[in-house]
């Protein structure tokens, strides 16, 4: 029994070591990532020796980075501009607002649709769950050129909405909320019936709170993908004025040029927020993640 | 209920009919006409003579083989080292292992592309200073690295989803079951296989599913790091390739659409074997 115990704990403290040692190199990337944004360009191209730690901090790679390029903060239709700032804040801005959207149109049309799926019975019902599954498990990508014909129909080409749209169709969300739904009571949705509210009113002011954590979870899942996404940005969005961070960034990596401390100053912008925000809500993120593998 | 559904059919049901239907054509970018001339199994029949696209297939295939039982492997590992731990530590490394992923794949790949530099990349100087290397290694320029660096980069943006589900599955294992287990002598090995393995099966199998499609998908690491160079080619990046890059294919919308088809179908039987592996057991 006692080498038994003795054994255990020198497991225990090798997977102890182990960990600590993985959680430092996953953690690594984004450390040099942040450092690297503020190294001086000699700290950088330094090939004697290592510079773990900026020798000074310098804000010069954020100073290169937003002269590059330059862009309205907002264009209202084509007549109303707003003042000319950097390039990165206008890419921010779309990005924020692409998120924004994605989240609000999913969490609704979800929510609606996983209601729907979970708790009424209608003709073809089976068949709409089946496609669900089966498009969860396709490749984003594979649809892309049709997609990408489509908006030209739609006329939307180089738009932030030719982004949006797609993301709140990917049916992840429908599934999930449906997940959530099955376990409203069928009493109170009776309850609500009899006492004559319309099927709007039940769903805004009965279904809605019930299902409010997993309506949190997929905000906040959709927020995070939605932002870090990049093959449909890629595609859809064509001009400087459209582009959102990531893409921003990625056609600064593109140029052969360019010095590593401005593409870490712009990996810095384009990856904060978006971890901050992860940090805050990072509870009802794990939440989603998990009520969406229940029962595959 | 509607809007889901017209979302839902407008922006994804429809465009896979309409891909499955433009790879039977010759259908391009330059083509005024939408769905350009029916020219059945052409497409297909090109593919599998084509030799950049089953280089391709092959690359796909070993970024898939060695992925995903490593990914399952390891967050399995991990998460059953920190699922006992203390509420604030558990949740401290299921946060530090999900990091890349939050990070974005645009960002991670620009602090890797550092990493891997040729002249003053992190990898180059450690290595040289503990004396393993005598000189820099062209790590993404290198037919013998560059895949098995992408690799790398995508096992850590992989892994964080499976850890966060083991570790909530590992949590909802019958603690009694175990108990009892060790009462009739099991050891902790034994519990582990003959008890828990099995109750977290379902969850095994949904993280083999989502690993699959992940690495299947892998595409920015690609674009952004090698295009596609160096035999790094995959599937996903070869169809945008096709579809918009200039080559002397530019624009070929039906030959890419017939990859795409190819590419789901490629996914729906590894996902189909993984089902019926795991039913059986």
């Amino acid at each position: 029994m006692k080498s038994g115990v003795e054994r255990v704990t020198a497991y225990k403290v090798i997977s102890w070591i182990v960990l600590i040692v993985l959680a430092v190199l996953f953690t690594f990337p984004l450390y040099w990532i942040i450092t690297g944004a503020f190294k001086t360009g000699a700290d950088i191209n330094n090939v004697k020796e290592i510079v773990w730690f900026p020798t000074e901090f310098t804000l010069a790679n954020f100073a290169k980075l937003f002269e590059r390029r330059t862009a309205p903060l907002f264009n209202i239709g084509t007549l109303i501009e707003g003042p000319i700032v950097p390039a990165a804040f206008r890419w921010l801005l779309n990005t924020v607002f692409m998120a924004v959207m994605a989240m609000v149109l999913t969490c609704l049309t979800a929510a609606m649709a996983g209601y729907a799926l979970a708790k009424k019975r209608f003709a073809g019902r089976a068949i709409v769950f089946g496609l669900i599954v089966c498009a969860m498990a396709l490749p984003k990508q594979v649809i892309l050129i049709p997609l990408l014909k489509e908006m030209s129909a739609l006329n939307l080409i180089d738009n932030i909405w030719a982004v949006i749209f797609p993301t709140v169709g990917w049916p992840f969300g429908v599934f999930l909320m449906k997940q959530f739904s099955e376990g409203i009571p069928g009493e109170i949705l009776e309850a609500a019936r009899i006492d004559g509210a319309s099927e709007l009113k039940t769903f805004f002011t009965v279904v809605l709170p019930i299902i409010k954590p997993g309506v949190g979870a997929l905000a906040i899942f959709t927020f995070i993908n939605s932002w870090n996404d990049y093959f449909m940005q890629l595609v859809m969005l064509s001009s400087n004025n459209n582009y959102t961070i990531s893409l921003g960034i990625s056609t600064l990596m593109a140029e052969t040029s360019i010095d590593m401390g401005v593409l870490m100053a712009g990996a810095a912008l384009a990856s904060i927020p978006i971890i901050i925000v992860f940090l805050i809500f990072q509870k009802y993120f794990t939440q989603g993640i998990t009520m969406g593998a229940v029962k595959g | 209920m509607l809007p889901s559904l017209i979302f839902f059919v407008g922006f994804v049901v429809l465009p896979m009919i309409i891909c499955i239907f433009l790879s039977f054509t010759d259908a391009n970018m330059h083509d005024q006409s939408m769905f350009g001339n029916f020219v059945a199994l052409a497409n297909y029949t090109k593919l599998f003579s084509d030799k950049t696209f089953l280089d391709a297939l092959w690359n796909t295939f070993v970024i898939v083989i060695v992925s995903v039982p490593t990914v399952c492997a390891f967050s399995l590992w991990v998460a059953s080292a920190i699922y006992k731990m203390h509420g604030a530590a558990c949740s401290a490394f299921r946060v530090i292992f999900y990091l890349p992923v939050v990070t974005g794949s645009v960002a991670v790949t620009a602090v890797w592309k550092w990493m891997y530099n040729n002249y003053y990349g992190i990898f180059n100087s450690v290595l040289k200073g503990a004396h393993i290397i005598e000189n820099n290694i062209n790590w993404l320029g290198d037919d013998r690295f560059a895949l098995w660096c992408i690799i790398l980069i995508l096992f850590t943006t992989s892994v964080g989803q499976p850890i966060v589900l083991y570790v909530s599955a590992l949590g909802n294992v019958d603690v009694s079951l175990i108990e009892a287990a060790h009462v009739d002598g099991a050891t902790d090995l034994q519990a582990f296989w003959k008890v828990k393995w099995p109750q977290i099966m379902p969850t095994t199998l949904y993280i083999l599913v989502i690993t699959t499609i992940n690495s299947f998908q892998c595409f920015a690491l690609i674009q952004l790091l090698t295009q596609g160079g160096s035999g790094t080619n995959t599937v996903m990046y070869y169809i945008y390739y096709t579809a918009f890059k200039l080559t002397e294919q530019a624009g070929h919308f039906g030959y890419a659409n017939a990859m795409g088809v190819i590419l789901a179908l490629a996914i729906a039987a590894l996902s189909a074997v993984q089902f019926k592996l795991a039913k059986e057991k």
